[in-house]
């Protein structure tokens, strides 16, 4: 009998292999492995993980179904809750949610609940199950705007309740920060992100790129010149921050967004495909979340020397736990506890370095995280040919500009209720929009909300 | 799919397209831009909106060949089409606003456009005419077989002249030149619009500075998205820095840092791309125009 206290470990690519490709990295159970895994659920009455998870997802039931090996029927469950299983279960951040609660993680651990989902989605996918619509279509007109986690959310949710729904993206391929920005090796696109947009479609949702709404068109005219009645708004929060400190202009100075979005939407790593990518030696990389770790693992795959230089300590980073362990098995090397005072610059305007401060952990700041102080006269240079700053990102103000009664906070977030309503009767937000940049999880979730509070604003209309 | 409704060979390396894309022909306007992608595999190219009809739904661009992308989109034809074609992105031009009009016509306007940048300045010039507003369009070339659109441009500006670098045609020498050949002949101007390489560019607003007539520019720095995302298309403006693509791509000319710009827009160049550009550009190649990235 194996030992319940412990996971069934999960098959991996050989970190310095994969270090120089961008297969992903994980490959997930197989049909016994899950099955093995799904026994170690307890079934709980009160299940805790259910609660961890932001869109409830019925755990212990879909589980259950995998250890029968009904692994239809678990993807039945999992798809009453949410839209994206296989995009989830790769990327949510487990171990502070559902995972996080689960009882088997007092004594032992938890229960592998991501990689079940991630299984069981899997497995539809390959046995070609779709989500079905049964509703009948009421003819009424609902816009979506942007394709991330939301959007897709949201629209699905409201084809299933016979809306018709157009979604509107700027790009010219579906799925937001799962195209841009997630890299291949962590989500393949054309296997699992293409794969869930299409189940989207399956369900009657229209899709057209190229479209920026406030520029192509703004949202009054949608209203009243293409007959929506309502509007949610998915856009995300894609506007990067940059840290205002001399150089920063410098060639080989990017933002993470521009550096994963030429690699991951254009495909620059490709052999046959255009855009061009700077391939640094020696690559610095500012910052410590998930777009930290998927600039350098991409800059590593790429052939660099990849340092990340963080300002807080280890136990602060705010990136997965499973990223940075990913990321440490490739190679790459973490400066922990300083931060980029200024980019060293060459005569011809190219990144020759970067000259870093040291910090010690003062006193909590209003995070509660110990806030970085600077440590007087503790400068040094790091030799480096590349830079990415991967400091976070805000809502772009296209859209809220160019909108009359769609009002912003401070931060520039559109201003919404819990259940979506923004201030202009008719449009509904979620996500990054709304939140600033979140996760893939609670962007769904609020499409979700949305999607039901935009069918109860019809139904009293 | 976008369709190519009529190409046009206007010079040795610059094409006219006429393309189908009624929803950016519905709503652009002078000043703003596009995105282009050939195919799956292609790049994100921006190119400037040339003139349009929202009736037609089509939209005119107007491109130089300068490197692979813009090669191989020279090799496509009537009947073929753009995989995507996004628009439009930008700010319209300030001239070019309803709202703006009554002050417009109060200016005396010169346009001062170098090469390809003739493309840009035609919807301007045209839109201020339909509008009832005079115009002076300067354009410059290096030498008259990569003069175009003299006819058009004609028709809808005022007073229109013609100078070449080797005075193959016209005037002899730079638009710079002959704008201070008008300004010597007493004529005198309170707005100026110049787009074209960012190194004429630069001396076009070392000039007016001189002058003190307020000049804006036109910024092609190196982009992604054009929506805002990824800060790739980033310049210094006075103290701030500002993303050309949703910010501009028009600009005050006397608070841009042209030194930074043209440094930034070397990043990417190809090497086959500088080698044709100085090809192309023969004598007149000095390098750091922006457009080969110069002699390294
Ligand atoms: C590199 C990176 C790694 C991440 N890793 C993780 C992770 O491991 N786990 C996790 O849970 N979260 C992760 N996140 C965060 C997560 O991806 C986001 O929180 C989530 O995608 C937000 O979803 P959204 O639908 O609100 O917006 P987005 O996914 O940002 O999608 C918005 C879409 O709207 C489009 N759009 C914007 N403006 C317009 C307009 N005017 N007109 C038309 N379309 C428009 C955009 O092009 C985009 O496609 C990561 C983010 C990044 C950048
Ligand atoms: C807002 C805007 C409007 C523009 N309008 C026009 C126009 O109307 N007509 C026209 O001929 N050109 C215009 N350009 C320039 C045009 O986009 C470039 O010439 C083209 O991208 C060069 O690509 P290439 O692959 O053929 O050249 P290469 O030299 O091979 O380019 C290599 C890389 O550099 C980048 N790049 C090179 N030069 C430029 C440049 N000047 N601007 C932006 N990126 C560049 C490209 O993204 C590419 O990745 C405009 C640029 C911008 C930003
Ligand atoms: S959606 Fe995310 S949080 Fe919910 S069960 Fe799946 S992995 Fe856990
Ligand atoms: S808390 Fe853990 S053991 Fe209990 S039902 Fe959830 S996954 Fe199973
Ligand atoms: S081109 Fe990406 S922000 Fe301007």
């Amino acid at each position: 009998m194996a030992d319940m206290m412990v996971r069934v470990p999960i098959s991996e690519q050989d970190p310095k292999v994969r270090a120089t490709n961008f297969e992903e990295v994980c490959l997930g159970y197989t049909e016994e492995e899950a099955v093995a895994e799904a026994s170690r659920c307890l079934n709980c009455k009160k299940p805790m993980c259910v609660g961890g998870c932001p869109v409830s997802i019925n755990i212990p039931a879909f589980i259950e179904q995998v250890k029968e090996r009904n692994f239809e029927r678990a993807y039945e469950i999992i798809s009453e809750s949410s839209a994206l299983p296989a995009v989830c279960g790769r990327v949510c951040p487990q171990e502070s949610q559902c995972e996080g609660k689960c009882i088997r993680g007092i004594k032992g651990e938890a229960v592998a609940i991501g990689k079940l989902e991630r299984f069981v989605a899997d497995w539809a996918r390959e046995n070609g199950i779709k989500p079905k619509n049964t509703s009948t279509p009421n003819g009424h007109k609902v816009a979506v705007i942007g394709s991330g986690p939301s959007g897709l959310t949201a629209a699905g949710d409201l084809a299933k309740a016979g809306y018709d729904v157009t979604v509107f993206e700027a790009l010219h391929e579906m799925g937001g920060v799962l195209v841009y920005g997630i890299p291949e090796f962590r989500l393949p696109k054309d296997k699992v992100v293409k794969a869930e947009v299409e189940n989207v479609k399956a369900l009657g949702v229209k899709f057209e790129k190229n479209v920026i709404i406030g520029r192509s068109i703004t949202i009054d005219e949608l209203i009243e010149q293409e007959g929506f009645e309502a509007v949610f708004i998915g856009s995300g929060a894609g506007l990067p921050m940059f840290m205002h400190i001399p150089g920063e202009q410098a060639n080989g100075v990017f933002s993470a967004n521009e550096y994963l979005t030429r690699n991951n939407l254009m495909k620059a790593f490709k052999e046959g495909y255009d855009t061009p990518i700077a391939r640094g030696k020696k690559v610095v990389v500012v910052g410590g979340g998930n777009v930290a770790m998927d600039a350098a693992r991409t800059a590593l795959r790429l052939g660099a020397e990849v340092h990340v230089v963080y300002r807080r300590s280890e136990a602060e980073l705010p990136a997965r736990a499973e990223e940075v362990h990913h990321a440490k098995e490739e190679g790459v090397i973490f400066d922990l506890l300083q931060n980029p005072v200024e980019i060293l610059v060459n005569e011809e305007g190219s990144v020759r370095g970067c000259k870093v401060i040291k910090m010690e952990l003062g006193e909590p700041d209003a995070s509660g995280r110990r806030r970085p102080v600077e440590i007087p006269g503790s400068e040094y240079e790091i030799e480096c040919d590349t830079v990415i700053m991967s400091l976070g990102t805000s809502p772009n103000p296209l859209i809220s500009s160019t909108t009359a009664g769609l009002e912003t906070n401070k931060k520039g977030c559109l201003i919404a209720t819990e259940d979506g309503a923004t201030t202009k009767t008719g449009v509904y937000a979620g996500g990054d929009a709304v939140t600033g940049a979140a996760t893939v999880i609670l962007a769904m979730g609020a499409g979700k909300t949305a999607a039901a509070a935009i069918d109860e604003y019809f139904k009293n209309k | 799919m976008y369709s190519i409704l009529k190409k046009e060979k206007l010079s040795d390396k610059i094409f006219l397209m006429v393309v189908k894309a009624p929803r950016v022909a519905a709503g652009c306007l002078p000043g703003q831009f596009i995105i282009v992608k050939i195919d799956e595999e292609g790049e994100r190219i921006p190119l400037t909106i040339c003139d349009y009809d929202r009736n037609e739904g089509t939209v005119t661009i107007v491109f130089q060949t300068v490197g692979a992308s813009t090669e191989r989109m020279a090799l496509l034809g009537e009947g073929d089409a753009f995989a995507d074609f996004v628009g439009p992105l930008g700010q319209p031009s300030e001239l070019c606003v309803e709202e703006n009009l009554e002050e417009t016509k109060q200016k005396n306007i010169v346009f001062i456009a170098g090469g390809v940048g003739t493309a840009p300045v035609y919807p301007q010039v045209k839109w201020l005419k339909e509008h009832g507003v005079k115009t002076t369009v300067i354009i410059g070339a290096r030498t008259k077989d990569i003069l175009f659109y003299e006819d058009e441009m004609r028709e809808v500006a005022t007073e229109l002249y013609l100078a070449t670098d080797d005075g193959s045609y016209g005037f002899h020498g730079n638009g710079c030149q002959q704008l201070q050949a008008l300004w010597d002949e007493g004529k005198r101007f309170d707005h100026c619009v110049a787009i074209g390489p960012m190194i004429m560019m630069k001396f076009v607003c070392l000039l007016t500075k001189e002058l003190g007539i307020p000049t804006v520019v036109s910024m092609n720095p190196i982009m992604v998205d054009g929506t805002g995302m990824c800060g790739a298309c980033r310049l210094v403006v006075g103290d701030e820095v500002k993303f050309a693509c949703v910010d501009g791509p028009e600009f005050d000319g006397h608070l841009v840092d042209f030194d930074q710009a043209m440094a930034r827009a070397k990043q990417y160049k190809t090497e086959e791309g500088r080698a044709l550009l100085k090809q192309q550009e023969g004598d007149t190649h000095h390098g750091g125009c922006g457009n080969c990235g110069g002699d390294e």
